[in-house]
C-alpha cells in the first residue's frame, strides 16, 4: 500500500508544506495542492517569479478554490468598504493577515504588473494593510479582491473595520505638540545661557532682548503644547477631582506669569527655559505611555467576525444579501468555513459546526436536519442550506452580546498610585506655598510673592508625573515581547493588587488543538484500517484525533458497533472483534498516567499496544498551580466534571472548582468573590466575556490574537500561558519601582523647596533641577524595570 | 556687536523653517509607517535581470 507511506518528502515550492502526491507539478516544481500550483502559474506568467527568490517558500497555503466574493457586486456594500472614490479612481484599504515576509511586500506592490487598471498599491507591513488605488471603470472591486485571492492574499472584509477606526482615533497631534515644545525648549535654553554665564554691564541691552524672545517662545508652549493640562485640570476640578494635572497646570501658569512679570519689569531673566522643558518632558512622558498594537484591538465585537453578506436563495437563484437585510424565513447557503450569521434551522446538508468562536470548545458538533443552529458557528463540512428563524439582531449571539450584564459600565476600577498620591501632593504643595507667603508677607511682600511662586515652580510634580508613564511603558514593552498585550498601562497596577485568580477551563487551560498523538503499537495497514473504520463512527474527541492521526484510509463496513461512555468502542468489522478505549475496557488495568490519555487497541483478544494522546492542558499549568499559596485559585467550567480528578493535580482545592457554569453563573460568581477580594479572571471566548468584564482585571487567553475577545483588559497569547506567574510577580515589582521613583522625585522636590521657601530661587537652579530630576527618573525606571524583567526571565 | 541681533533673528527664522518642514512631513504621513520602507529598500528590480541571465 503506497498510500500510507511517503517515499520522500518534497516541500511545496510555494508554501513549503509537504507534497503528499505528485499530481501537481509545473515547470519542474512540485506543489502540494491545486491552489499553490495556480498561484505559481499566475505569478510566473506575469514575470513575477522574483517572488520566490527573496524567500524560500514565501506563500501561504490556500485551501478551497470556490470564490465567495459575489457580494462585492452589491453597490451598497462597496461604498461601505472603500476609502475614496471619484469618477475614475477608487482608493481602498484592505487588511491582509497573510502579509509576513519581504516577498509578500514585493508582490503586493507589483500588482500593477498583474493588471494595468491598478495605479499603485502600497503595503503597511506592521499593520498588515494594503492600500490600492485603481480605475473602477475597467476593474471592479470584486475583480480586485478575486485577484488578491488568486495570488494567495485574501483580504479580511468585515462589517466593523476596527483597524480603520483605530487609525482615526489617535489623531490628537501629540507629536506636533512635542515638536513645538522641543523646538521652543532648545531655542530658549540657548538664549538663556548668556544670562547664566553672566552679562557685563555693557551687554544689558541683550538681556532684555533675550528676555522678550524667551517670552515669545513660551507663548506657543503655553497656548498650544500645554493647553491640554489646563483643560484637563479644569474639567477635573469641576467634577471635584484633584488629579496630577492640577499642580502641573498651576506650575505652568505660575512659571509663565512670573517670567512675564520679571521680563516686563526688567527685574530678572524669568523661568522660560524651565517652562518649556517642563512641558516638553511631560508630553514625552505622555507619548511613551501611549501604546498602540497594530494588529490587536480591544474594541472588536461580533460584527468584525461576521461575513458582510450571505448567499440567499430566492426563486432557485443565489444572490448575495447584506446581513442587515436578512429576514426570517429566508433560505441561506453557508459554505465550508463560513460563519452562520443568524439563528437558523438546518434544511439540507451535513452540518458539522465549530462553535469555538462562541464557546471556546473546538470539537465540531454534528447537527441533524430540522435542528436550530445558533449564530456564530462555523460550518466545517460541505455547503448547507438553512432557513433563518431570527434576524441577525435578534439572534442568540447578538442578544448575548447586547445583554446588560455584558455591556455593564466599568465603575469598580481602582485608582492608580499617582492618582491617589497627587491628591495629597497638591494639598501639601498648596499649604507650603501659602505658608511661605504668609511667613514673608509682614517682612517683605515682594519676597513673599517670590517665595510663593518659587514653591509652585520648583515643586511642580514633573518627575512624579513621569515616573508612572516611563515605568509602565517599559513594563508594557517587556510584556509585549512576551506575547502579553495589555489594554493600557493602568492594567499593570491592577494586576499587582489582585489576590484571587479565577480560571475558565475550556480554551483557557486547555488548548483548542490537541493533535499530539503517539503510536505505541505496531499495527499493520490492515489493522490500522480496522481501527480507523471503528473510530470514524465515533464523535468522541479522542476518536477524532485518532482518525486524523491515521490519515485518510478507506473505510470498511462496520457490522456491530457500540460506544460505552467513558470507556471506549466495541465493534465488529470484517469478522474481527475490536476493543478500542481506556484500560478499564480493554485490559482491565486502572492505573493510567495522569499527563496522557491512553487508547488501548485490542483486536481479536490480542493486545496490540496503545495510542498516547498528551493531555490538552496548556504547557505550564503546573506553574499556575504553584500560585496557590499567594493567590486563591478558582476554576469555573461550562463543562461537566469528568476531568475533575485530573484537574486536582493543578487545583488542589475541590471546593474551588465549579462545573456546569453558564455565562451568567460565572459573572455572578465573580461578583460574589468581589465582596471580599480583588479578582482576576482568565478566560476565553464569548461565554466568558461577562465574567471578564465584571472582574477587576480580565485576561483573555487566545491562540490567535486577532480572535474575538470582548470585555477583556489584556490578551495573552496561549504560547506564553506558562509565564503568567512571572507576569504577576513582575507587575508587583513594577509598582514598587513606581514607589521608589516617587521617593526620588520627592527628594528632588525637597532640595528645590529648601531654596524656594527663602524666596531666593535663582532661575539657574530651577533650570538645572528640573531636567536633572527628569533624567534621573527616566534612567532609574528604565534600568530597574529591565533588571527586574531579567530576574523573572522575561527578557 | 549689534550684528548679534541680526544673526539671532536669522537663526530663529532658519529654525522656524525646519519646524515648518517637520510639520509638513508629519501631516503628509511621512512618519505613519516607519517600518515598511526598511524592507522595501532591500527589494530591487535589478534582481530580476540577474536571475534571468543565469
Amino acid at each position: 500500500m503506497p498510500q500510507n507511506q511517503l517515499l520522500e518528502k518534497i516541500a511545496c515550492y510555494h508554501c513549503g508544506n509537504d507534497c503528499l502526491s505528485n499530481d501537481f507539478n509545473f515547470d519542474g516544481k512540485s506543489f502540494c495542492c491545486q491552489g499553490c500550483n495556480s498561484i505559481y502559474k499566475v505569478l510566473s506568467s506575469n514575470n513575477l517569479g522574483n517572488y520566490y527568490h527573496y524567500n524560500d517558500h514565501p506563500g501561504i497555503n490556500r485551501d478551497g478554490l470556490d470564490k465567495k466574493f459575489d457580494y462585492l457586486s452589491n453597490a451598497e456594500i462597496v461604498t461601505k468598504l472603500i476609502d475614496y472614490r471619484d469618477e475614475r479612481t477608487t482608493i481602498v484599504t484592505f487588511y491582509i493577515p497573510q502579509i509576513h515576509c519581504s516577498s509578500c511586500l514585493w508582490l503586493l506592490e507589483q500588482l500593477n504588473n498583474l493588471n494595468p487598471a491598478i495605479h499603485y498599491s502600497r503595503v503597511d507591513f506592521l499593520k498588515k494593510q494594503l492600500i490600492i488605488k485603481f480605475d473602477h471603470k475597467t476593474f471592479s472591486l470584486q475583480q480586485l479582491v478575486e485577484l488578491l485571492y488568486d495570488i494567495g492574499y485574501e483580504p479580511v472584509i468585515s462589517l466593523q473595520d476596527v483597524i480603520k477606526e483605530q487609525n482615526l482615533a489617535v489623531k490628537d497631534n501629540l507629536v506636533k505638540k512635542i515638536a513645538v515644545a522641543g523646538f521652543c525648549f532648545g531655542n530658549v535654553m540657548l538664549l538663556s545661557f548668556p544670562e547664566y554665564f553672566g552679562l557685563s554691564v555693557y551687554e544689558q541691552a541683550y538681556k532684555y532682548f533675550f528676555g522678550f524672545i524667551n517670552v515669545a517662545f513660551s507663548l506657543p508652549v503655553l497656548l498650544y503644547s500645554g493647553r491640554g493640562y489646563f483643560t484637563s485640570a479644569y474639567h477635573n476640578l469641576r467634577n471635584g477631582v484633584l488629579n496630577i494635572d492640577f499642580p502641573l497646570a498651576l506650575g505652568i501658569a505660575v512659571l509663565f506669569l512670573r517670567t512675564l512679570a520679571e521680563v516686563l519689569t526688567q527685574t530678572g531673566a524669568g523661568f522660560a527655559d524651565t517652562l518649556c522643558g517642563l512641558v516638553f518632558f511631560l508630553l514625552v512622558g505622555k507619548f511613551v505611555q501611549r501604546k498602540t498594537y497594530h494588529h490587536i484591538s480591544f474594541e472588536r465585537d461580533y460584527r468584525s467576525f461576521f461575513p458582510v453578506a450571505v448567499q440567499v436563495i430566492e426563486d432557485e437563484k443565489e444572490k448575495p444579501v447584506p446581513l442587515a437585510q436578512l429576514r426570517t424565513g429566508q433560505r441561506i447557503i453557508i459554505r465550508c468555513n463560513e460563519i452562520i450569521p443568524a439563528d437558523a434551522i438546518l434544511l439540507k446538508g451535513n452540518a458539522l459546526i465549530d462553535f469555538s468562536f462562541v464557546t471556546g470548545e473546538s470539537a465540531p458538533v454534528n447537527k441533524t436536519l430540522g435542528e436550530i443552529i445558533y449564530a456564530g458557528g462555523r460550518q466545517m463540512d460541505k455547503a448547507i442550506e438553512l432557513e433563518i428563524v431570527k434576524s441577525v439582531s435578534q439572534s442568540y449571539l447578538t442578544q448575548l452580546w447586547n445583554n446588560e450584564a455584558f455591556s455593564r459600565k466599568q465603575d469598580n476600577r481602582m485608582q492608580t498610585f499617582s492618582e491617589k498620591m497627587s491628591k495629597y501632593f497638591t494639598f501639601a504643595l498648596l499649604s507650603i506655598a501659602v505658608a511661605s507667603l504668609l511667613f514673608w508677607l509682614p517682612l517683605d511682600y515682594k519676597r513673599g510673592l517670590a517665595a510663593f511662586t518659587a514653591v509652585l515652580i520648583v515643586a511642580c510634580p514633573c518627575a512624579l508625573a513621569l515616573s508612572t508613564p516611563f515605568t509602565m511603558s517599559a513594563v508594557l514593552s517587556i510584556f509585549d515581547r512576551n506575547l502579553f498585550y495589555l489594554k493600557n498601562t493602568r492594567v499593570v497596577e491592577q494586576m499587582a493588587t489582585i489576590d484571587t485568580i479565577v480560571m475558565d477551563k475550556t480554551g483557557t487551560i486547555t488548548t483548542p488543538e490537541n493533535n499530539v498523538i503517539k503510536m505505541q503499537a505496531d499495527l499493520s495497514f490492515k489493522q490500522k484500517q480496522l481501527v480507523y473504520s471503528a473510530c470514524s463512527n465515533s464523535t468522541h474527541p479522542l476518536s477524532r484525533m485518532l482518525c486524523m492521526h491515521l490519515g485518510d484510509i478507506k473505510q470498511l463496513p462496520v457490522v456491530e458497533y457500540s460506544e460505552i461512555a467513558g470507556k471506549g468502542i466495541v465493534a465488529k468489522i470484517n469478522g474481527h472483534h475490536l476493543l478500542i478505549g481506556s484500560g478499564k475496557l480493554s485490559t482491565g488495568h486502572f492505573d493510567e498516567p495522569s499527563h496522557v490519555s491512553v487508547i488501548h487497541i485490542v483486536i481479536d483478544d490480542e493486545y496490540l499496544g496503545y495510542f498516547a494522546a498528551s493531555h490538552h492542558y496548556r504547557e505550564g499549568l503546573d506553574e499556575i498551580g504553584s500560585l496557590n499559596g499567594d493567590y486563591d485559585l478558582y476554576l469555573l467550567s461550562g463543562d461537566n466534571d469528568h476531568e475533575k480528578n485530573r484537574l486536582l493535580n493543578f487545583f488542589p482545592l475541590v471546593n474551588h472548582m465549579h462545573f456546569n457554569q453558564s455565562p451568567q453563573d460565572k459573572l455572578d460568581f465573580i461578583k460574589s468573590l468581589q465582596q471580599m477580594h480583588t479578582v482576576m479572571m482568565v478566560g476565553d471566548g464569548l461565554n466568558d466575556s461577562g465574567a471578564l468584564k465584571q472582574s477587576d482585571i480580565g485576561i483573555a487567553v487566545t491562540d490567535n490574537v486577532n480572535n474575538f475577545s470582548p470585555g477583556c483588559d489584556a490578551i495573552l497569547d496561549g504560547r506564553s500561558f506558562k509565564k503568567l506567574p512571572a507576569f504577576l510577580r513582575f507587575s508587583k515589582d513594577a509598582v514598587s519601582i513606581i514607589h521608589a521613583s516617587f521617593a526620588i522625585s520627592l527628594a528632588y522636590n525637597f532640595i528645590g523647596l529648601a531654596y524656594a521657601v527663602t524666596g531666593r530661587l535663582s532661575p539657574l537652579i530651577a533650570a538645572v533641577l528640573m531636567p536633572l530630576s527628569t533624567v534621573t527618573i527616566i534612567s532609574f525606571t528604565t534600568l530597574a524595570t529591565h533588571f527586574k524583567a531579567r530576574k523573572h526571565k522575561l527578557l | 556687536m549689534n550684528i548679534l541681533f541680526f544673526l539671532i533673528g536669522c537663526s530663529i527664522m532658519l529654525a522656524f523653517m525646519f519646524l515648518g518642514a517637520f510639520f509638513w512631513a508629519q501631516s503628509d504621513g511621512q512618519n505613519d509607517d516607519l517600518y515598511t520602507p526598511s524592507i522595501r529598500i532591500l527589494l530591487d528590480d535589478k534582481k530580476k535581470d540577474a536571475e534571468n541571465e543565469k
